[in-house]
């Protein structure tokens, strides 16, 4: 079962950008669109892990700030030519905050 | 004995369940309808048509007096009920009347939200919901002010109608778009337009801090951006709560609504309610179609048969005339959704089509609704759409068919069908000025004129090209700026100019943008040439940057940064290196390096010390370089007269006032300068985008030299006699250079495009023009000549740090 946790107001995120949150392993970059959905994904690039969280957002997709691969926010699958996947986490906006499922950051922690 | 019906407010909901009642089973009751307003039923939703004049009063009333007559309708308006007793069965009316009830309907509606700012309270701050308010605004004429607060339906209807009546009208939204919760940025911008074309002001992502009075009496509104509005009168239509308390008080179950089951009762079993004061399955009601399902409902209920409410999609429409708009389901981007968008710039429209699973799950739709009712059908019947999916976005006209070849289309249309909307050039011109000799685009445009302007037309241009001389034409592939569109940069940057476009959902509009928000390549050059075209006007957006433009650094191949500080014209002090020096201890710096921009660079610097590191610096009086941006780099310098013995002017102290002028300057590519002391030339001034070197006589000034990819040696500009002039020359052409070339090209290349006598002739030859151009690139100074590491290091720390540490608390 999914448990959420409350991570931040949506608003500390820009539209059409991220934030990151640090993990025991490693960051999680958190996405926002322009039509202010939200995604979480590890912050790094398939290709030479490129900080995603850096890039432009476009779409529901980031391209990296390194080589600009672009990289969907729906499946952390690298698009066109390039091939690679990032992994994804459940991410949600509530009441103008966003929520992280809480059972993968903990899995991160220990693992 | 009949059984008696209590309905408690005459409103939308309650007027439909007394038609349903009096149809089907007329004196199944013995009714009495209470009403706080001194009136009976009437169509709300009209209140703007009366508004704005297009209706009277009286063509909005559902019910009249001859028909609550007819129905024997015992009516009591104008008398509010101030209790219900549900063990005794009766309520209270407000002069102390008690009236029994065998059962009872709650309509009560819902009440305006006012938002409590000091002086809501004040004359002349009203809502939105009655006929009272909207005679107050009625009231309001070509001599009056008005402020209304809230972009939403409600907002721009009561908006719209004062400034039918010639009211100055202004409209304050605190979200950055209008009507957000029903369109999305690129409808909204259409209709914003389309509002200012009506004379009404639209203030949007703005803050209300409070209302002014002056004798109890409303002045202005007061924002928090310190702004005054000065106002007659002030509309606050920010929102609807249900009207509960008299449920509320009767111990009915309340949550944000009075709580109903699917056959509209209430937790009393003899209690119904209908409309916008209930909650059903937890959602609450703001328009009327899903009033009318409940109404017949609860006539269902009411005469004990059992009907059942299902809540279904809502599609909403604005009644402004002449703001065509349509919106329906959900449309925010989401897993596993994808666009469809459609976009006629010269017609003002707009589509937007939201897929999920193979239906349509949302539409968006500005200037043509015409199709938005089978659009609804499809959201509503949630049709599988896989079949048609390429020609849906154009509606069910083109179902069916088989796809039409753009081609034939145009073959088949006549000589008087208008091409070039902008010129006003049809076809048959087109076709005669092929016919006198112009056998591709350009001569086409040059001697007809077609696609001369926007250039939106250009596609159709070329076809007719195509279609009159057949073989002999080859359809040119320019290539456009990337996969959202098919224009080029030339093509953009002349639309930008030409319609004023000033924002980038109005780019995306007018120009036809295939994808809702643009991509990583499109966005970086648009953010550049509005900023570049409308320095004042447009707000530089950060997330249309490359990552090193929006931090302000290099970004490294491990994802941190480097932190390059401007040396002006390469000098710098002991105590400047020593800043450095303790910045690079403080922040554990691993690679301190000379540039070959004469400068240093500390490399390897984390992000999160970014706003650190740069508040230190800052201290010790440095700035930014922008070693990163496109943009002003560096100003390299010799040594010239101070030291060197054949130095000829001041080389040093010219490069430096060249340095101070232009930095913080945005250019389609970096901008690079150097000023040599003599023809030696050791600053290497004749590789530079702008070089000058010094003679006895004066300053040689000369453009488009590059050392990276390519190397190049720069062409002559012109010779001038003094420091002013040099310095006047450099902004001059930096302005022409930022003004007209594509984005991403450096000096060179642009001068090969456009010739550097073209260049000459208005920065060397035509006094006036250079005026202008020095001028034009000082307003855009006033705004970017700053240091952005002072302004991010005090504003926008947090910003690059996580949002959130869990590393600590999940390991528990
Ligand atoms: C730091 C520096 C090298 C050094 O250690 O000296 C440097 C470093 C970079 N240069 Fe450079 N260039 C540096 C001086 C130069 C020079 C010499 C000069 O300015 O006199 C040139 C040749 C002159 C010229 O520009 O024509 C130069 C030609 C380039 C080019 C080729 C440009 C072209 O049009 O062909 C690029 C690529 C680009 O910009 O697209 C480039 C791009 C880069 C980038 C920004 C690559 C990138 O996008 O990450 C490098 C950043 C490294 C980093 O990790 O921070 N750098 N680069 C120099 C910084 C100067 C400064 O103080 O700001
Ligand atoms: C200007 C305007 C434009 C609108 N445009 C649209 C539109 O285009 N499309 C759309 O779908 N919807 C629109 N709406 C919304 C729509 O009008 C409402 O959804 C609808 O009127 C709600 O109906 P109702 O019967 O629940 O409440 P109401 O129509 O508000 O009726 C409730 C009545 O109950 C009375 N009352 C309250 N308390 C008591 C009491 N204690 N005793 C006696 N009487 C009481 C009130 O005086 C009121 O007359 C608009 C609303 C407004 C104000
Ligand atoms: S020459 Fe190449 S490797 Fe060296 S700094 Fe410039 S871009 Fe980087
Ligand atoms: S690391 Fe992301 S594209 Fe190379």
């Amino acid at each position: 079962m999914t448990h959420w946790i409350d991570i931040a107001a949506l608003d500390a995120i820009p539209q059409r950008g991220a934030r990151v949150i640090k993990t025991g392993l490693g960051c999680v970059a958190v996405f926002r669109t322009g039509a202010d959905e939200v995604f979480a994904l590890d912050n790094a690039c398939p290709h030479k892990a490129g900080p995603l969280a850096e890039g432009i957002v476009h779409g529901k997709a980031v391209t990296c700030p390194l080589h600009n691969w672009v990289i969907s926010l729906e499946t952390g699958q690298a698009q066109g030519a390039d091939e690679g996947q990032v992994a994804t986490y459940p991410a949600r906006v509530e009441a103008g905050r966003v929520l992280l499922d809480a059972t993968f950051l903990r899995a991160r922690a220990v693992a | 004995m009949t059984k008696k019906l209590i309905i408690i407010g005459a409103g939308m909901a309650s007027g439909r369940v007394l038609e349903h009642l009096t149809d089907q089973a007329p004196g199944a009751y013995d009714i009495t309808l209470f009403n706080a307003e001194p009136r009976g039923n009437y169509n709300r939703i009209m209140l703007s048509p009366v508004l704005s004049g297009e209706k009277t009063y009286d063509e909005i009333v559902t019910h009249d007096h001859a028909w609550y007559a007819d129905a024997r309708v015992t009516c009591r308006f104008g008398e509010r009920i101030a209790q219900i007793d549900r063990t005794a069965k009766t309520v209270t009316a407000e002069n102390g009347d008690v009236l029994a009830y065998d059962k009872l309907l709650i309509g009560t509606g819902s009440n305006p939200f006012m938002i409590p700012l000091p002086g809501h309270d004040l004359q002349g701050v009203i809502a939105y919901r009655d006929l009272e308010d909207t005679q107050d605004m009625m009231a309001m004429g070509p001599d009056n002010k008005v402020v209304v607060i809230g972009g939403g339906l409600l907002g721009l209807e009561a908006a719209a109608g004062m400034a039918a009546r010639g009211a100055d009208v202004t409209v304050v939204h605190i979200m950055g778009h209008l009507m957000e919760r029903q369109l999305d940025e690129a409808a909204a911008y259409l209709l914003r337009k389309a509002l200012v074309d009506k004379g009404i002001t639209v203030r949007c992502s703005a803050n209300s801090k409070e209302v002014l009075g002056r004798d109890g009496h409303v002045r202005a509104l007061l924002l928090d951006d310190g702004t005054e509005l000065p106002c007659d009168l002030l509309v606050m239509a920010v929102g609807i709560r249900p009207n509960t308390a008299l449920a509320q008080d009767a111990g009915l179950a309340v949550g944000r609504g009075i709580h109903v089951d699917d056959q509209m009762i209430t937790s009393d079993p003899d209690v119904l309610a209908v409309g916008e004061c209930i909650e059903h399955d937890g959602a609450i009601f703001g328009l009327v179609a899903p009033l009318y399902d409940q109404a017949k409902v609860a006539a269902q209920t009411l005469l004990g048969s059992s009907g059942r409410f299902v809540q279904k999609e809502l599609s909403t429409k604005l009644k402004v005339t002449g703001c065509d708009l349509f919106s329906a389901g959900d449309f925010a981007d989401a897993e596993g959704r994808e666009d469809i968008v459609f976009r006629d710039p010269a017609r003002g429209v707009y589509r937007r089509l939201v897929i999920e699973n193979n239906t349509v799950i949302g539409a968006v739709m500005y200037g043509d609704t015409a199709d938005s009712n089978w659009f609804f059908g499809l959201i509503r019947d949630k049709t599988d759409i896989s079949e048609m999916r390429e020609t849906l976005i154009f509606g069910p006209a083109f179902q069916g068919g088989s796809p039409q070849d753009p081609l034939a289309a145009v073959a088949a249309l006549p000589r008087d069908a208008e091409i070039c909307g902008c010129n006003g050039i049809c076809k048959g011109q087109i076709e005669d000025a092929i016919a006198a000799g112009a056998t591709d685009l350009g001569a086409v445009r040059a001697t007809s004129k077609a696609s001369g302007s926007c250039g939106t037309c250009t596609g159709l241009v070329e076809q007719v090209l195509a279609v009159t001389l057949g073989d002999d034409f080859v359809m040119p592939a320019a290539a456009s700026v990337c996969g959202c569109t098919d224009m080029t940069h030339e093509d953009l940057r002349r639309m930008i100019k030409s319609q004023r476009l000033t924002s980038m959902p109005a780019v995306w509009q007018e120009c036809g943008w295939k994808t809702s928000c643009g991509c990583h390549i499109c966005r970086p050059a648009l953010n550049f040439y509005l900023l570049a075209d409308w320095p004042l006007e447009y707000r530089d957006d950060p997330q249309s940057r490359f990552i090193n433009e929006r931090k302000h650094a290099n970004i490294q191949k491990d994802g941190t940064f480097s932190v390059v500080p401007r040396m002006w014209g390469g000098i710098t002090t002991p105590d400047e290196l020593r800043a450095i020096a303790d910045a690079a201890d403080k922040y554990a710096v691993p690679t301190v390096k000379v540039t070959g921009g004469q400068r240093i660079d500390l490399l390897g610097v984390r992000g999160e010390d970014l706003p650190d590191i740069w508040a230190d610096l800052n201290a010790a009086g440095m700035v930014s370089g922008h070693a990163y941006s496109k943009g002003l780099r560096t100003v390299k310098t010799c040594v010239g007269t101070d030291h060197c013995r054949f130095g000829t002017q001041d080389s040093t102290g010219l490069g430096i006032k060249l340095e101070k002028t232009l930095w913080g300057s945005w250019t389609p590519h970096k901008l690079k300068l150097a000023v040599s002391g003599c023809p030696r030339n050791c600053a290497e001034a004749t590789c530079k985008d702008i070089g000058v070197v010094c003679v006895d006589s004066g300053f040689q000034i000369s453009i488009g030299g590059a050392a990276g990819m390519d190397v190049r040696e720069t062409t002559l500009l012109c010779q001038v006699a003094t420091e002013e002039e040099t310095i006047d020359v450099v902004k001059a052409v930096t302005q022409l250079y930022r003004e007209n070339a594509k984005y991403l090209d450096r000096i060179y290349k642009w001068m090969n495009k456009v010739g550097i006598d073209w260049i000459i002739s208005r920065v060397v030859e035509d006094a006036a023009e250079r005026a202008a151009l020095v001028e034009r690139f000082e307003v855009s100074q006033s705004i970017y000549r700053k240091d952005p590491w002072a302004e991010h290091a005090t504003e926008r720390a947090e910003t690059y740090r996580p949002v959130a540490d869990l590393s600590l608390e999940a390991a528990e």
